[in-house]
């Protein structure tokens, strides 16, 4: 059965394989998501999506390879080996709002359906959420709060507010 | 004091029904324990010896009476009918039932407060002056800028995941009183040459196993760039801070680790990409209109507090109040009032419902309906007439609320400890109070002088044992309680961190090894000389020989 994840806050059909971390093969096939150091091995890094795990930062991506072909990167994902490991919502800030990455950013590992509202303002767009609950039901915990008080890509809430 | 608008009540309503969800999934098992773990902690919710924790918000200190009577109400219907003031002028409630958790936090919604990021790996309520406002050595009112700190911080949706809890205070005055260098952040309000407001930025300060004092890492930043400044600091600190021991996963380490010179240059560096300043003028008169200063009558002028010599000559137990728990305002014909959580026989900073009705009704008559909580685990009235002065003593007696003790050897900084942690090693109210009950004498407590005595069960210090002029620490000695002592910590400036005096005394014994340190003291001072003057004249050589004679 093909495995289905959340993007753009619906849910959707996803054939995307991670590969593990200390892999050196890259196997056969489409839809593959490479972590960063077999990734960057790869020739032809488009056709791949690119994971990075918590301690590897947004420059280390942009270390192996320019900021300005991001976005020609088929999706890049960020992992949560746990729900408290927070690195993560950095990491996704920075591609967005300094790399300008505007392709699929998705959250994969331990993350719970309770952080969903925090990693789309931090700019993930897609999410393999595995924590136990139904995926429909998950889709309620992205507006959990009516608003916000900190600018992320937008203005903060005092500033809206006419401060 | 802050006025919630509808966006800021919306928030903390949606709040509430995302942890009813949560309590409900946890209960249900949909979500485990650890899951369940930061999602409680970061509603103020800790599973303690007997019974669950939960510490309720009080940002920056601050109270109304109609919020006075909602945490009585929510004390005496919910807990066993008294509270705790911590030092980080929060309230604690040690008897709540999980269950009814997501009640409490209605109940604390209709009064426009929360318990939201009391606990956790985030940034934890913002902290001030308890004198906010009215202090007369205060350089800027610190509150406009608790209340945009506290706005930036609540959902923070990039750092509710830190390494480690993350403490934030805000001092603005000439003397400090909210332990800024122990934080960390610590901001320093001050103004430049040019007459602008900005903040000396510290970092890494703090207590727990490894004291630390806050490292200046910018010597002014305009006010405009605070709030970027602060990420710049909160996402080089998410990155690059310790995740693999939690023993060494706070700022401190993490700036220890670099070198202040070079933790200073990646927040620069990383503030340069995000520095476009978010706060403006118009800004800032705005928040300044939520902290209008009190409808005073200017005609008054300090009739009371001038008559120094009579009180001082007077040993009556209203002079004695007088001289050590009412302060000078900074408006003519207007005090500054203490309310001592410091009785003997009442653990420190604990208070009962019914007297928090009371105050309740004391803020109502006595100071524009607002009461403050400090970090010292008391209570201050801000904004008394002075003519009311004798009336207001009367009705704290009645509460006993009005010992003359702040400031003094019995104005103990003390935690929960092994009464009701279950972190401790010690228990730590015991402790108090025996050392009250060795000096009893009121006039000998009051020759000492001002002392800050601190008392942790443990080492994580919530007792801020390290800064105490006298600081005692819990251990656990083969399974027995034992308490070590440090001398020649300050909270204030300059700050510095206690000293060992030497192997650590059974329980029975520290009353009598207090008594000696502070006699030693009175033996060595010279005129007018407090305790941590004199200890930082003499050091601790002749404390160590005399304490442990050959």
């Amino acid at each position: 059965m093909t495995q289905r994840i959340i993007k753009g806050r619906t849910l959707i059909p996803d054939e995307w394989r991670v590969v593990e971390k200390d892999s050196a093969l890259i196997p056969a096939g489409e839809r593959i998501i490479l972590p960063l150091a077999l990734w960057s091995t790869t020739k032809s890094r488009e056709q791949y999506g690119v994971w990075l795990d918590s301690e590897q930062t947004a420059d280390d991506l942009t270390a192996t390879h320019s900021a300005d072909l991001l976005n020609d990167i088929a999706l890049i994902a960020i992992n949560f080996p746990t729900h408290t490991d927070g690195r993560g919502f950095s990491t996704a800030r920075l591609l967005r709002e300094r790399h300008g990455y505007k392709g699929e950013l998705r959250a994969i590992g331990a993350f719970l359906r309770d952080q969903l509202y925090y990693l789309e303002r931090c700019g993930f767009d897609a999410f393999a959420l595995t924590d136990k609950g139904t995926l429909e039901d998950a889709l309620r915990y992205f507006s959990i709060f009516p608003t916000h008080y900190q600018n992320t890509a937008d203005q903060p809430l005092f500033k809206r507010q006419g401060y | 004091m802050y006025q919630y608008n509808r966006d800021d009540q919306s928030l903390i309503d949606a709040r509430v029904e995302q942890f009813r969800d949560q309590t409900q999934r946890y209960l249900a098992g949909q979500l485990s324990e650890s899951e369940f773990l930061p999602l409680r902690l970061q509603n103020g919710l800790y599973i303690q010896r007997l019974a669950p924790m939960l510490r309720i918000a009080i940002p920056y200190g601050m109270l109304s009476s109609r919020q006075l009577r909602k945490l009585a109400h929510i004390m005496r219907y919910y807990d066993k009918g008294y509270g705790h003031i911590s030092t980080r002028q929060n309230i604690q409630l040690n008897w709540s039932h999980l269950e009814e958790v997501p009640d409490i936090l209605a109940e604390l919604a209709e009064v426009q407060m929360h318990a939201i990021q009391t606990s956790g790996n985030c940034v934890r309520n913002i902290t001030t002056d308890q004198f906010a406002g009215v202090a007369r050595d205060e350089i800027v009112d610190p509150r406009p800028w608790c209340e945009l700190v506290r706005q930036w911080s609540t959902f923070h949706p990039e750092f509710a995941f830190l390494p480690r809890k993350f403490k934030i205070a805000v001092s603005a005055s000439k003397e400090d009183r909210t332990a800024v260098y122990l934080h960390d952040i610590g901001l320093l309000l001050r103004h430049n040459a040019a007459g602008e407001i900005g903040f000396k930025v510290l970092v890494g300060g703090g207590l727990g196993r490894t004291p630390v004092i806050g490292s200046v890492v910018r010597e002014f930043l305009p006010y405009p760039h605070l709030l970027n400044y602060l990420d710049a600091i909160l996402r080089v600190y998410n990155q690059f801070g310790r995740r693999d021991n939690r023993y060494k996963a706070r700022i401190k380490i993490l700036v220890r680790s670099m070198g202040t010179e070079k933790f200073t240059a990646a927040v620069e560096k990383e503030w340069q990409h995000i520095n476009a300043p978010l706060v403006d003028e118009a800004t800032v008169a705005k928040l300044q209109k939520h902290f209008p200063l009190p409808a005073y009558d200017r005609s008054l002028s300090d009739d009371l507090l001038n008559n120094d010599n009579t009180i001082a000559q007077d040993n009556s137990a209203f002079a004695q109040w007088m001289t050590h728990n009412v302060m000078p305002h900074r408006q003519a014909g207007y005090a500054i009032v203490n309310l001592s959580l410091k009785r003997t026989g009442m653990a420190p900073g604990d208070i009962t419902d019914d007297q928090m009705d009371a105050i309740a009704d004391l803020a109502d008559e006595y100071s524009y309906g607002e009461a403050r909580t400090t970090h010292e685990q008391n209570l201050v009235l801000a904004d008394i007439r002075q003519s009311d002065l004798p009336a207001l003593w009367k009705r704290l007696t009645q509460l006993h609320l009005a010992t003359a003790n702040i400031g003094t050897l019995h104005d103990i900084i003390c935690c929960p400890g092994g009464d009701f942690c279950s972190l401790a090693n010690a228990k730590s109210i015991p402790i108090a109070e025996s050392i009250q009950r060795q000096i009893a004498d009121m006039q000998k407590l009051y020759d000492l002088g001002d002392i800050d005595l601190n008392i942790s069960g443990c080492m994580n210090a919530c007792g801020h044992h390290h800064i105490g002029h006298i600081g005692i620490l819990g251990v656990d000695k083969k399974g027995a309680e034992f308490y070590q002592v440090s001398l020649g910590g300050n909270a204030g400036f300059p700050p510095s961190v206690g000293t060992i005096l030497g192997p650590s005394f059974a329980q029975e014994r520290v009353p009598q090894v207090i008594e000696s340190i502070v006699r030693l003291y009175v033996d060595q001072r010279q005129a007018g000389e407090r305790f941590i003057e004199t200890y930082r004249r003499i050091g601790i050589e002749p404390f160590r020989t005399h304490i442990y004679p050959q």
